[in-house]
């Protein structure tokens, strides 16, 4: 019998040495950064200034926690050990302790000291990251959550576009930050692209704030994080750093109206005769709908419906004959066209440069 | 001890028609059926909300998957955790301080029986209408549909724009109803441990158990009030066209926010307060020496009881809240974690010293210090709210909530179902499928919620019914889901000697476990009256002291 | 019943801090200063029903059983006095100023803070009125002082609510 208490208390011991073991690696393994381009979404590979002072609050917050565990835990294994009951103990109690008044006293003191000092790193970098001044440079976007895609302005520059942000990219010594206004047209939702911020919530009539200064370039992705209905986990984030001369070629296309291309009339008129112009917008033209997502430069997208399917024309017809098939629930509602008027409109997409 | 039971002549004690006994089921207003039926019932919707996990495990198995559609995968999370909070860890924890309490003080019964028979048929109700909704919950149109909104629905997502049909309202008025039904057991709780304690039990002499249900019983009369309020504010909202949270109309998705967290952070002490009593009672036994410092364990209940109403905002801290405010939260949600940590110090101060016996209900306490240590610690790691501009919202806080609630509130349960089983049915819980359940579950566990936390630090959020490949999650969810399945066979090994064990386990007797407190004076299981005669206690622990006449607590306290 | 006062008070809490969050924010409609008007002689009644029942209690644990009768109906007259003063406000509110519980921020947290209370006294002269038929059929004695005492802390309840109530909506929402 007791050597059967022996293997279990023995076992119990190396089982939860083992799962530190394993979860150490894990964490390990985590906490590299994969892979380049698109970048991932790791909270600890940040590339842009609130992100890295988030990352290394939270290094710091890990390893005292970690001392923590590893000090807690030796004590519970070592009793677990210790004083675990053997077969020429049995019948006899052991001393009957009530308290200790000095002990109670050191455990009390020690992790009030410790939350002094963990709350007094966060207070920096909250006020760090909250409070950073806007600079006069810095790049202007509103950022409007919609179920289930995201609308980006940028006042300054007269630009409207959809799910797929370019914002360039910040030299640290000479920062240039992009500073979001965030709203929603509808329910909360939540902006979060884990390796250039923190996420913050849209939540309608709360506008919130958030800034970041990327210093790679490349795509960055994220998606949204706040519970907002049905497709909620297709409004992907595509986030493009560019280096200055291609934010500079990317504001300039941005700018212009939609091109008008002589083949693609028919097209044309299929989407100003249907409701489509209803909902969305393509920039000199009547269609002006501000419901779905602006479509003047829908083909500098990689991805359409929010990330949820690459913008290839197959993509495309499918989304206008069906959206259901690609995001059911999604608020677009299936046209109804005929084969030769879908052909007709994709071709007028395609043309939207 | 004088013996606490009334024999009843053979000829008397003879077996009812089944009729009569469901009957007698039915109308009880006796404490410990009540428990024990808050207990079934609670076992009943864990396999409901057990079943909707597997399926919301299924589903995120690899990416985009179609096992489910995404408005069924909604209704899933939506429902698992609304059930598992206010339908199985709510009705458990009532139903062992049901049973426990009045055994515990040396009463005949909770104050008020009848409320308390009320409050366990309200909360039953309250299950039965959540449930109800998937085969009413469209209105209009016929089909059922359960809510979809998550367990906190969110303005403006639960308001009728974005809610239509009655999904949600199932949703308000199951909470709604169960909510009366605990604060009916709260203010019974309340009113049997301050009126009805045999005589010589003062406060400071009340096992621990009591103590805790009673601070608990009091954070339930403040927190779950404010839920009540919010609900009847979303009622009046969808049907009398009110604008509480009508953003619209200049209302404030935040003002709910508010209110739910003031309820939902306060909500969860009320649950693991009472497993910390279940730990309080337990370890102290199977170490064989006196829980380590009382009254500190009595004053770092009371002192987190009273901090864990400032904390609420926590789970806001991406909601745009002023920096001051962030601060303000991040200070109070520390400061809570160190009347919570002394505990785990005193449990392991208990151990220290003792001799450890492994039965299974301290194998399952072991588990608990060693998961509740760990989840605290993710606790404080979300406390530094920049740390949780990332972490909130993510698979990292599900880790953690799940590791406080399953690895702490659940392995506390198991060991109380393990401790008081033969005092409620005569019968001892087979070791030895108390072994396979505990090693079953413990593997399960660890692979799904150790594995969860890393989803989360690379970017995966909650409540999505699928995601990309290629962020590095497939793996990691394939794990997960697999832990779940091992969770869930552990559980019907579980089932299986609930159910054995009341038929062939081997008889407990008043006291299998060699305790202290004063349920195990009673027969098991104790008689309808509890005691024949008023308890008289000199100490915490009157079963010692009649033990150890030489050596009793009472010299000592 | 103490612990119940503690459950109501916290979800009154909620809307009294619902109503004052709200104050000044309604986009359009009739505002507070526009059509609430002071209810001073509805409020005088309800708060003389707290005295009546308080008297009522004291002679039933003397035994004086008739005058416990009287002080009890006076009481229950008072809270249905006030009740009308309820109606007879919001009748005005709604046909002349067109405010209803939909109409703004204000209409709805106003009728919603109202009306709770005015829920719970109703409940209360309920229970009241429960009380006067037992005494009507002469089962109330000094026996039962211990419940009417309960009942009479919940009447008391009611009024200190409404203090609140009144406050806040009469005296700081205007």
């Amino acid at each position: 019998m007791s050597m059967l208490k022996i293997n279990s208390s023995t076992l119990r011991f190396f089982g939860q040495a083992i799962l530190l073991v394993f979860w150490s690696a894990m964490a390990a393994w985590a906490s590299e950064p994969k892979g380049s381009s698109p970048h991932g979404t790791n909270i600890f590979a940040p590339a842009s200034t609130p992100a890295k002072s988030i990352a290394d609050l939270s290094v710091f917050v890990l390893v005292i926690t970690g001392i923590i565990f590893v000090v807690v835990f030796v004590l519970l294994a070592y009793a677990v050990v210790k004083f675990r009951e053997r077969a020429k103990d049995s019948g006899r109690e052991p001393a009957q302790v009530y308290g200790s008044t000095q002990i109670e006293l050191a455990w009390t003191i020690i992790p009030i000291l410790i939350v002094v000092v963990l709350f007094l790193a966060t207070a920096r970098v909250i006020h760090a990251v909250q409070d950073a001044p806007e600079p006069a440079d810095a790049l202007d976007v509103i950022a409007i959550g919609h179920q289930y895609w995201w609308e980006f302005r940028y006042p300054k520059l007269g630009i409207v576009t959809a799910n797929e942000l370019h914002i360039p990219v910040s030299d640290p010594s000479h920062p240039t930050p992009t500073f979001l206004e965030l709203l929603s047209a509808d329910t909360d939702h939540s902006f979060w692209v884990p390796e250039l911020a923190g996420k913050t919530d849209l939540i309608p009539n709360h506008p919130n704030k958030m800034w970041m200064d990327p210093q790679r370039t490349g795509v960055f992705l994220g998606q949204c994080a706040q519970y907002c209905g049905v497709q909620h986990a297709k409004m992907l984030l595509r986030i493009s750093v560019d280096g200055p001369k291609d934010f500079a070629s990317w504001v300039g296309a941005q700018q212009k109206p939609a091109v008008e291309d002589a083949g693609a009339v028919a097209g044309r008129r299929v989407f100003e005769r249907n409701a489509c112009m209803n909902c969305h917008q393509v920039g000199g033209t009547p269609a002006d709908g501000r419901f779905g997502p602006d479509l003047t430069h829908l083909m500098s997208r990689a991805t359409i419906a929010a990330g949820a399917a690459e913008n290839t024309r197959d993509n495309l017809r499918l989304w206008i004959q069906n959206p259901s098939a690609i995001k059911q629930g999604s608020l677009m509602p299936a046209m109804k066209l005929s084969d030769a008027d879908l052909d007709a409109v994709v071709s007028y997409m395609e043309t939207l440069n | 001890m004088s013996s606490n039971v009334i024999t009843v002549p053979v000829g008397q004690a003879q077996a009812r028609p089944w009729v009569d006994e469901l009957h007698q089921w039915l109308t009880t207003v006796d404490h410990k059926r009540l428990g024990i039926l808050y207990i079934v019932s609670s076992l009943l919707f864990l396999a409901l909300g057990g079943v909707e996990a597997l399926i919301i495990r299924i589903q995120l198995m690899h990416s985009h998957r179609n096992f489910v559609s995404p408005q069924v995968f909604n209704q899933m999370f939506t429902m698992h955790g609304t059930t598992m909070i206010f339908f199985v860890a709510m009705p458990v924890l009532f139903g062992f301080a049901n049973y426990l309490v009045p055994l515990m003080i040396g009463a005949r019964d909770m104050a008020f029986p009848r409320l308390n028979a009320f409050s366990f048929w309200l909360s039953f109700l309250g299950g039965l209408l959540l449930y109800f909704s998937f085969l009413g919950g469209s209105g209009l149109y016929g089909a059922g549909s359960a809510p979809d909104v998550g367990w906190w629905s969110y303005a403006p997502l639960g308001a009728r724009a974005f809610s239509p049909g009655h999904s949600s309202d199932y949703w308000t008025l199951a909470l709604l109803v169960s909510g009366f039904g605990s604060i009916g057991t709260a203010i019974n709780i309340i009113a049997t441990i301050l009126c009805l304690r045999c005589p010589d039990m003062k406060l400071n002499r009340m096992p621990l158990l009591v103590w805790l249900n009673l601070v608990m019983a009091g954070m339930v009369l403040i927190a779950i009030t404010p839920l009540s309020a919010a609900q009847i504010m979303l009622l009046i909202d969808r049907y009398l066209g009110g604008h509480f949270f009508d953003t619209q109309a200049g209302g404030s998705a935040v003002l709910w926010m508010h209110f739910f967290w003031i309820f939902g952070h306060p909500e969860v002490y009320i649950l693991i307060i009472p497993c910390f009593a279940f730990m309080s009672e337990i370890i102290p036994v199977f170490s064989r020496k006196p829980i380590f410092g009382y009254p500190v364990m009595v004053a770092a209940t009371v002192c987190i009881a009273f901090v864990s109403l400032s904390v609420w905002a926590h789970h806001m801290f991406t909601i745009g809240m002023n920096s001051y405010a962030n601060s303000f939260f991040t200070l109070t949600t520390m400061a809570v974690g160190i009347p919570t940590g002394i505990k785990i110090f005193n449990w392991i101060g208990t151990m220290w010293g003792g001799r450890i016996q492994f039965k299974t209900p301290m194998l399952f306490s072991i588990g608990f210090l060693f998961q509740f240590l760990i989840a605290g610690l993710t606790g404080i790691m979300m406390a530094a709210s920049p740390f949780d501009w990332q972490l909130s919202l993510s698979y990292f806080v599900v880790a953690h909530f799940h590791y406080v609630i399953v690895g702490g509130i659940l392995f506390a349960l198991f060991a109380a179902f393990y401790y008081w089983y033969p005092k409620m049915t005569g019968r001892m819980l087979s070791e030895r499928l108390g072994k396979w359940h505990f090693w079953l579950f413990l593997i399960g566990f660890h692979l799904t919620f150790d594995v969860m936390h890393i989803p989360g630090l690379l970017g995966m959020p909650r409540r999505i019914y699928t995601y990309e490949p290629g962020r590095g999650w497939d793996t990691l969810n394939l794990m997960v889901s697999i832990g779940a399945f091992i969770q869930a066979l552990a559980i019907l090994v579980f089932v299986a000697n609930l159910i054995i064990s009341y038929f062939k386990g081997a008889r407990a007797g008043n006291d299998p476990w060699d305790a202290w407190t004063l349920e195990w004076s009673t027969s098991s299981p104790p008689p309808a009256y509890n005691f024949a005669t008023l308890p008289t206690v000199a100490s915490r622990r009157p079963l010692w002291d009649a033990k150890h006449p030489d050596n009793p607590d009472s010299h000592y306290e | 019943m103490a612990g119940l006062i503690i459950a109501e008070s916290a979800i009154f809490t909620i809307f009294v801090v619902a109503y004052l969050f709200y104050l000044g924010k309604s986009i359009t409609g009739p505002m507070p200063s526009e059509v609430l008007e002071t209810p001073i002689f509805y409020t005088i009644c309800l708060l003389s029903s707290s005295l009546t029942i308080h008297l009522a209690a004291k002679s039933l644990e003397r035994d004086y059983t008739r005058l416990f009768l009287g002080f009890w109906l006076l009481t229950i007259a008072l809270g249905g006095l006030f009740l009308y003063g309820t109606a007879q406000e919001w009748h005005r509110l709604i046909y002349e100023h067109g405010l209803t519980i939909s109409t703004n921020l204000f209409g709805t947290t106003y009728y919603s803070l109202v009306g709770l209370h005015a829920f719970h006294v109703t409940a209360g002269l309920i229970m009241l009125l429960m009380v006067a038929i037992f005494g009507f059929v002469g089962r109330m004695g000094v026996s039962q002082s211990d419940r009417v005492a309960v009942l009479s802390m919940y009447w008391h309840f009611v009024d200190a609510v409404w203090v609140v109530v009144f406050t806040v909506v009469y005296v700081l929402g205007r």
